[in-house]
């Protein structure tokens, strides 16, 4: 991660263009079909995201936009379509596989183990071994420390099991997870739901830095007004299609709301398989 | 959360400026629900003690309790693992009862005539074959209950009789015995016992290796500027395990052999009968050693290993193990395989004790060993529960069902003492947790 830093330090890019085309894009979904018991949860959706981008997944509850984003980090197995991770065909078939290609997830119910420790969960499945094959906890706690006081600086309780910390403090457990092992694409499903607008705000931050670091950020929110502002792109989801795609600079929020609720493309969008027809 | 906002004090000690039993229980550190379980054993204790004219807190009866306790706490330990992964294992008295039948009948029947009659590896490869089959029907159960999706609950209530019924099998109904002699010791006896001098041994090395634990323990937190327990909570700590340590060894030695066996093993042995008579203690008898040697390892395993860490976050919250890439699948295979070990273990254990392998030995074990797993402290919602738990919930409950005896009441009170016992216990832990949260 501190390479992509210093590289970024040395071109001095700023904010909006950190966005690298140059190369494939990070991640490239095409055709995601899935469905439970004859509902297609997800029709046929095709989604991408390049390096350095934020990325917005809008769409009411049950618009399929969670479900689509499970399938990229494994938790769900699609029943069709192709992934494609830096133009090269990923097999995602479990978290596992998913993780190996540097997708990192926040979940909206964050997946903690309630009963450890801090520590204990943002290494759970990768932890750190002593020479002797027994966990190295006080590695562990130490890199801890490290990377929640980059996150949350007041952090202190290293010690409890996660289910004594605040609705607050979890999220920032669940996002040092997260960033915690060089992800290169980094899922936020409903990241600011839980939270108060000081931490909302600490969210946000972290976005863009983690954009400048050449992270690709799928945001993936029922409320516009708490991605738009993040976001280089918002792409709408509606019963399980893609409704269409734009990019922030040349949609309004009611416009986006328009596609959201009415599936109604705006001129300035491109139209999916799931736009409104007339 | 009055904790959160205090500012840290690395390296203050803790319990500063509180008086009375919360600054005590705060500066040792001391889990208060395992100080009450052993409270609530020492009450037991002191009951009967009084109620039976004195007999309960003598040496021997003390003795045959460590021993009676060892098979159940030996699979209570595997218990605790299952119950943390929000499952359970009705089949382990059943695992108990075949793979003790397979151990007898191996050394009775099939080695001999492999090995010769007495080889002196006849026991261990008995006891391994009993091991592989235990871990064997584990595997299997697990496989069934992780992999296919059946509930535990089912899988292992079918194992309760399938593997019963394949105890019988094996010799149709027919009880196998005497078993080899070296086998023997595992179930304890006048020889399957430590003797005095080693018993003293034993409890040196474990004094040495708390103090070594306490210490290096001070030296990690002082590394890393973690606050520090003060000094005299620590010295507290260490006399009281001290005393607890070398307590034990000493009541566990002053339960001799009896006259009879002393006269016969010195004539056998060509010793010298000083004046007053020969003296032997028994010690720490084999199955207690096993017992206590599972307990630490099994602690080792759930603490200090990734498998115990994802058995523990599986319990936690099944769906963010999976989420965080642990394969859960294999992990609760593994821990029903480790309890049809254990089983297995606890079968040798018994069968040796009873120099005998019969039809119906382990019936119902599988209910103590639960009831010693959840009055020790595992919740059976899953994520909680300690290896010295349920090892003192075993004691608890042998305790009382040995307690009965020596009063002479009668097996059917016996039961309904227990079972109430077990009910309040859980209801009480369950009071306490809510206050606790």
């Amino acid at each position: 991660m501190s390479t992509t830093l210093d590289a970024i330090a040395d071109h001095g890019r700023g904010f909006s263009d950190a966005i690298d085309r140059s190369g494939p894009p990070l991640v490239d979904m095409r055709d995601i079909s899935i469905s439970f018991g004859g509902i297609h949860a997800v029709e046929t959706a095709s989604v991408n995201l390049w390096p350095g981008e934020v990325v917005a997944l809008l769409g009411h509850n049950g618009a399929g936009k969670s479900t689509l984003i499970k399938i990229l980090s494994g938790a769900y197995k699609r029943d069709s379509g192709e992934i494609f991770v830096r133009g090269e065909p990923a097999r995602i078939d479990n978290p596992r596989d998913a993780k190996a290609a540097g997708i990192e997830t926040i979940y909206q119910t964050l997946a903690l183990a309630d009963n450890v420790d801090a520590a204990a969960n943002l290494f759970l499945g990768r932890e750190i071994m002593t020479p002797f094959g027994t966990l190295d906890d006080a590695a562990m706690e130490a890199q801890a420390r490290k990377v929640m006081g980059r996150l949350n600086p007041n952090f202190r309780r290293f010690k409890e099991p996660v289910k004594a910390l605040s609705g607050g403090q979890r999220q920032s457990v669940a996002i040092a997870r997260a960033i915690l092992f060089d992800a290169k694409i980094l899922i936020m499903d409903e990241p600011t739901a839980a939270l108060g607008p000081q931490e909302t705000r600490q969210v946000g931050d972290l976005v863009k830095e983690l954009k400048r670091e050449g992270i690709g950020i799928f945001l993936i929110s029922h409320d516009i007004h708490d991605v738009f502002d993040l976001a280089d792109r918002v792409i709408v989801m509606k019963n399980g299609q893609v409704v269409g795609e734009a990019l922030t600079s040349d949609v309004t929020k009611d416009e986006v709301l328009g596609m959201i609720i009415l599936g109604k493309c705006p001129p300035g969008a491109k139209p999916g398989p799931g736009a409104a027809r007339g | 959360m009055s904790q959160a906002l205090e500012p840290a004090r690395p390296a203050a000690a803790r319990g500063a400026g509180e008086g009375g039993l919360k600054g005590l229980v705060r500066a040792t550190e001391i889990d208060t629900r395992m100080l009450g379980m052993v409270g609530a054993l020492l009450v037991i204790w002191l009951v009967f003690h009084v109620a039976s004219g004195g007999v309960f807190l003598t040496p021997r009866n003390l003795w045959n309790l460590t021993v009676q306790t060892a098979s159940i706490s030996v699979m209570a330990t595997g218990m605790v693992l299952v119950i943390v992964t929000r499952n359970i294992d009705l089949s382990v008295g059943s695992i108990l009862g075949f793979s003790g039948m397979v151990m007898a009948v191996m050394q009775t029947a099939v080695l001999p005539n492999l090995l010769g009659f007495g080889s002196p590896v006849l026991w261990i490869a008995a006891l391994l074959a009993g091991l592989a089959v235990g871990v064997a029907i584990g595997g299997l159960q697990g496989y069934v209950i992780a992999y296919l999706g059946v509930p535990s609950f089912i899988v292992t209530l079918g194992g309760l009789l399938v593997w019963r019924g394949a105890a019988w099998w094996v010799t149709q109904g027919r009880t196998v015995a005497p078993l080899d002699d070296t086998f023997r010791l595992l179930g304890g006896g006048a020889e399957g016992a430590l003797g005095s001098f080693w018993t003293w041994v034993l409890a040196g090395l474990a004094c040495l290796a708390f103090a070594a634990g306490l210490l290096s323990q001070r030296r990690r937190r002082l590394r890393y500027g973690f606050p520090l327990r003060p000094v005299w909570a620590e010295t507290l700590i260490g006399v009281v395990v001290f005393a607890a340590i070398l307590g034990a060894a000493a009541v566990l030695n002053a339960y001799e052999w009896p006259a009879a066996i002393t006269r016969r093993y010195a004539e056998a042995n060509d010793i010298a009968v000083p004046e007053g008579g020969l003296r032997i203690g028994y010690g720490v008898a084999v199955p207690v050693l096993v017992a206590i040697l599972v307990g630490i390892v099994m602690t080792f395993v759930a603490k200090r290993t990734r498998f115990g860490r994802y058995v523990f976050a599986i319990g936690g919250n099944p769906e963010a193990a999976e989420l965080a890439g642990i394969n859960t699948r294999l992990v609760l295979t593994k821990v029903f395989m480790l309890m049809g070990g254990l089983a297995a273990l606890g079968a040798a254990i018994s069968t040796a004790r009873l120099n005998a392998a019969t039809n119906a030995l382990g019936t119902l074990d599988e209910l103590y060993v639960i009831a010693a797993a959840v009055i020790g402290g595992t919740s059976l919602a899953g994520g909680a529960g300690t290896i010295v738990g349920a090892m003192i919930g075993a004691l608890v409950m042998q305790s009382l069902q040995s307690g009965m005896v020596l009063l002479g009441i009668d097996s059917p009170m016996q039961s309904i003492v227990v079972g109430i016992v077990l009910v309040i216990a859980v209801w009480i832990d369950t009071v306490y947790r809510r206050r606790a949260a």
